[in-house]
């Protein structure tokens, strides 16, 4: 690791000041450390995000539940269970326990890896990226692999999640990092179904229109009979090949429907 | 029963207070003062020429010391094969140098070919950074197949071949076996892979060297499975000089499942540095370091074909395996592929004919040499997936191809087609318990019950043999080891009555501390609380062959027995002495000494007091002290086998694969202590399951390593396996060591992987995909669903 300064905010205003200079925001670090210490990064400057209140915590809103960005993995998988289980339960499943007490859902979708478990849920929710600027649309924020809206020094300080009527996520997992070779979020709203799938493409998250149709008509496994996804755009690698993939977002959003009942 | 920490009891082991209570110390929690630290450049490339190394700017950064670079090892020896193996025409094989530090050519991606010392690890990582390296790429040579019929592009360009060696075992056999291939009523053929794995332990390697300007003697901890192997091979061979010059200690070591056996050129340059600087020197791998440049285990590629009767028994197998050496030979990479694993392919059965071919290949990767198991795991994959794809042609029951072809015990002991001496076994009592622990009777209602669920559940079996408690020197000093593999127990009984024990076997992990002091306190009739073993430290213990190839009991622990019988033998001359009787009527049992008939006795502790208390001893007939040594030799490898049992369960729409149950009925000869044998069986299996499932090591057509950190290089977790069902109740004693054991630390990683992908393959048939007769190891969710798929 190169050495570097660490600095740590208590607000918000701070904390975009300190950006300003071309730092580099630190949530929970669960991508940058990593990177950092193979000396692949050496941003000078980090700005911590995790000490600041107005970032955390999970609370009920005007039409949903809002997520603090810096909120690690474990408090969502525990606070929101009451109010958003299959959001609770994608929490629940990332990384191991040190990852969860660690990474933070802003870190994640600003990240946007393209195996990231969060993505799914976020666009699956047809969720609202509260930044210090600006809130943006779930379906306008993730613009593909590791790109999203966000500009420079701009800080996700929020998530707001609408709660569907019923929602899952089935996750299959790449063996060894046990990332999200392919997870499928569906969520049923009372004006249709939307279905996210992460892990699959080149292009990162993604809705897959055809599933929601199916699933709107009528939210049942066998709705998603005979559906199938291109393989042309899906990550083929050592884990699995691109038609295997393609295959699996099939498979997984069959599962997801069946565990959200 | 077994007495209270004696010989047969579970008890727990001792050194596990001090490793989870953090108080274990490693290689890097010793701090020597001034020292320094050293971190090494690694090739970026697979294959390279380098035309020059510039370190000025890197000298002249903070706290950096020196820059040594590969001319500055350039007049040292190279880090030898320590086994000697001729091909098939006579030629001896190729053996080309392998320096401390790469020299004029860079071998493989993680190839250190310079090394920065600095005041802190910081400072000489980021001064690696301005060393100017000019090398210039040159096309990687990666796949076996293309390495050997390639002559233009070379690892090597010095030995004018990619071919290390072609080896055939036994060459004399092979016209008699391609004869009863010709004739055979039926012939079964498979092709497989064996995948290269990393070894992984959990604490990378690790050197720490000092150098006494006073005394020109050097100093090494260092993380060591074998610290006078690692002394003789860096005194005699590389550094040129005097072995006693240099102590080497292997402090607590955290695992080495072979890849802690080898020396590596990260010891000879930390040792030399500390020379030049006169400074202690410190070098810790970094887990991407362990990944590029630890020796690999595996990495075959074989075709092995068996010919039988149509009823099924064996007649004749014959395989061609390559087998990979990496850029270099490590240590014992010519051994693995051909003695460990040639000499094994007969398994447990009656096969009257058999022929091995090897062509052991360089390439542009990181070394390959033994790794939990080492040949023996890849010879049982072989002939186990060979019997069961057999089985499947001709429609016979698993278990029963296996029966009509083992070694019955009224045929021991048996001398095989592959040249080894089998001296006792019972594989069916072994088979009849895996039968009974697994269930096997109640499988099909499981499969039901699985398939009620969607899931497709397979029955997959093991029956294996392997040699080990490496070796009789006699046998492989014919065999061409450059080696002797004794081992060598120094019993030291303090005036006190308590017991120092030297040994020259390495613990790192194995739990030797309880094992040993629990025989020793057995055979003495004393606590084993009593008892102290130490090991890893030149300095302190007899000069012994370490720990590997499931050997510290049956060798180390016969020489322990031997010495000890030395102890007795010493103590009834002091009883005799002191009781005013005979030597010859002298009496040792319980821990006393007595007079035979009559109720004239003392006990070991005053019998330890009066070696170190001499009064009145007659000197000119009885020496002072109680301290023994001997050596031992064995007679023959062990040959522990054990029948396995996988059940797994296949999900047809994702590919994944979960081990549902897993038996070991496994037969070790005379058991120490159940529960760390328990614990060694269950953490080679999980290595096996780690084999079979999850564990690929990838090059690309570069020779980059596509897998060179967790993130995708799997290793089993604990949700991985199933809870063991594991017996060591069936039990032949060895009949050639002092201790009747056989050895168990290889065993689950050897008997477990085809038991897995057998199971997949039966699930997979039993589900109708019959076309699918092979997967490639790991057995991936990927490999499964294409499999199933690929019709």
């Amino acid at each position: 690791m190169h050495s570097f300064e660490l600095v740590k905010p208590k607000t918000l205003a701070d904390a975009v000041a300190a950006l300003a200079d071309g730092a580099q925001a630190l949530s929970g670090g669960q991508t940058l450390l990593p990177t950092m210490k193979q000396r692949l990064a050496d941003p000078g400057t980090l700005v911590s995000l995790t000490g600041i209140p107005e970032l955390q915590g999970v609370c009920q809103g005007d039409a949903g539940i809002i997520i603090g960005g810096a909120t690690p993995h474990a408090v969502v998988a525990r606070e929101a269970a009451k109010y958003y289980p299959g959001l609770a339960a994608l929490a629940g499943q990332i990384g191991d326990p040190a990852v969860r007490n660690r990474g933070t859902i802003g870190g994640s979708i600003a990240n946007n890896d393209p195996s990231a478990c969060y993505p799914a849920a976020v666009l699956g929710s047809g969720a609202t990226i509260v930044t210090n600027t600006r809130e943006i649309a779930a379906d306008d924020y993730f613009l593909g692999m590791f790109e999203t809206a966000l500009e420079e020094g701009e800080i996700v300080t929020a998530v707001k999640f609408p709660v569907p009527q019923k929602a899952a996520y089935a996750k299959f997992v790449q063996p060894a990092s046990r990332f999200a070779l392919v997870g499928a979020f569906v969520a049923q709203f009372a004006d249709g179904v939307r279905v996210a799938i992460t892990g699959a493409s080149n292009n990162g998250v993604f809705r897959w229109p055809e599933a929601e149709a199916a699933l709107s008509a009528s939210f049942t496994p066998e709705a998603l009979k005979g559906l199938t996804l291109p393989a042309d755009d899906m990550i083929a690698d050592l884990h699995g090949s691109a038609e295997y993939r393609a295959h699996l977002c099939g498979v997984m959003t069959k599962r997801a429907v069946m565990a959200a009942g | 029963m077994p007495k209270d920490g004696g010989i047969g009891d579970s008890t727990k082991r001792r050194e596990d207070i001090r490793f989870l209570t953090g108080k274990g110390r490693y290689t890097d929690d010793i701090n020597l003062r001034g020292q320094a630290y050293a971190y090494f450049l690694r090739s970026e490339v697979a294959n390279g020429r380098i035309n020059g190394i510039d370190a000025k700017a890197a000298l002249a950064m903070p706290g950096v010391l020196a820059v040594l670079t590969g001319a500055d090892f350039a007049g040292m020896g190279g880090n030898p094969a320590g086994w000697l193996i001729n091909s098939r025409n006579g030629e001896p094989m190729k053996e080309p140098k392998r320096p401390v530090l790469a020299h004029g050519k860079v071998r493989h991606v993680g190839d250190a070919y310079a090394v920065v010392i600095a005041e802190t690890y910081q400072q000489a990582r980021d001064a690696a950074a301005a060393v100017e390296a000019d090398i210039t790429e040159l096309p990687a040579v990666v796949d076996m197949a293309q390495a050997l019929a390639d002559s233009t592009n070379l690892v090597h360009d010095e030995i004018g071949t990619n071919q290390c060696f072609d080896w055939g075992w036994i060459e004399d056999n092979r016209a008699a076996v391609e004869e009863a291939f010709k004739n055979a009523p039926h012939v079964t053929t498979l092709e497989l892979t064996n995948n290269r794995l990393v070894p992984n332990a959990m604490e990378p390697r690790a050197s720490l060297a000092d150098y006494d300007a006073g005394t020109g003697d050097y100093k090494l901890y260092t993380t060591s499975q074998n610290p006078h192997l690692h002394r003789l091979l860096i005194a005699a061979f590389v550094m040129g000089m005097p072995e006693n010059k240099l102590t080497v200690i292997a402090p607590d070591v955290g695992g080495g499942f072979g890849s802690k056996i080898y020396h590596y050129g990260e010891e000879a340059a930390v040792l030399h540095a500390a020379k030049v600087l006169n400074r202690p020197v410190k070098w810790v791998a970094e887990r991407s370091e362990s990944f590029l440049s630890d020796a690999h285990g595996r990495d075959h590629v074989t075709k092995i074909e068996l010919a039988t009767t149509k009823d099924g028994q064996f007649l004749a197998l014959r395989s061609e395996t390559m087998a990979n050496v990496g850029a270099y030979l490590s240590n014992f990479s010519t051994a693995t592929p051909t003695f460990l694993h040639g000499t094994l392919m007969a398994g447990p059965y009656k096969t009257p004919l058999v022929y091995v071919n090897v062509k052991t290949v360089f390439t542009n990767t990181a070394p390959v040499d033994a790794y939990r198991g080492a040949g023996r795991p890849e010879a049982t994959f072989s002939i186990e997936r060979i019997i069961d794809k057999c089985a499947r042609e001709l429609g016979l029951d698993q278990a029963e191809i296996r029966r009509k072809n083992l070694l019955t015990p009224d045929q021991f002991p048996y001398t095989t087609p592959v040249g080894l001496v089998y001296d006792t076994g019972n594989y069916q009592a072994t088979l009849d318990k895996m039968t009974e622990l697994a269930d096997l009777a109640g499988f099909e209602a499981r499969r039901a019950e699985s398939a009620k669920r969607g899931k497709l559940r397979g029955l997959g079996l093991s029956t294996w043999i392997e040699a080990c408690g490496i070796a009789p020197s006699n046998l492989v000093g014919v065999l061409g080891a450059r080696v002797g593999l004794f081992d060598a127990a120094t019993v030291r009984v303090n005036a006190t009555g308590n017991i120092s024990v030297m040994t020259g076997a390495h613990s790192h992990g194995q739990g030797h501390e309880t094992v040993f002091a629990q025989i020793v306190a057995e055979q003495l009739g004393i606590p084993a609380t009593s008892v102290e073993i130490v090991h890893g430290d030149t300095s302190k213990i007899p000069f012994g062959m370490g720990s590997y190839g499931s050997r510290s009991l049956a060798v180390a622990g016969s020489a322990m027995t031997k010495a000890v019988d030395k102890i007795i033998a010493k103590g009834k001359k002091i009883a005799a002495h002191m009781l005013e009787a005979s030597e010859d009527d002298i009496e040792f049992k319980d821990g006393n000494f007595s007079v035979a008939g009559t109720d004239k006795a003392k006990s070991f502790g005053e019998i330890a007091f009066s070696a170190y208390v001499p009064h009145n001893y007659p000197l000119e007939s009885l020496e002072p002290g109680l301290e023994e040594t001997a050596f031992y030799d064995p007679g023959n490898f062990t040959y522990p086998a054990g029948a396995y049992a996988c059940e797994v369960e296949v999900d047809p729409d994702t590919g994944k694969v979960e081990i549902a149950a897993f038996t070991c009925a496994d037969d070790f000869g005379n058991v120490m202590n159940p529960m760390i044998v328990n614990g060694q069986v269950h953490g080679g299996v999980g290595q096996g399951i780690g084999q079979a499932l999850l564990e690929n090591t990838s090059y690309d057509e570069n020779g980059q390593l596509l897998t060179g950190s967790f993130m995708d290089y799997a290793m089993p977790r604990a949700d991985d396996v199933p809870f063991y069902k594991v017996d060591h109740s069936c039990n032949t004693p060895c009949t050639h060591n002092p201790l009747g054991v056989k050895g168990c630390g290889e065993a689950g990683a050897i008997g477990s992987p085809p038991a897995v992908v057998n199971a997949v393959i039966d699930a997979l048939h039993r589900g109708g995909h019959t076309h699918v007769s092979h997967i490639n190891m790991p057995v991936s969710p990927a490999r499964v669903w294409a499999a199933i798929n690929s019709k």
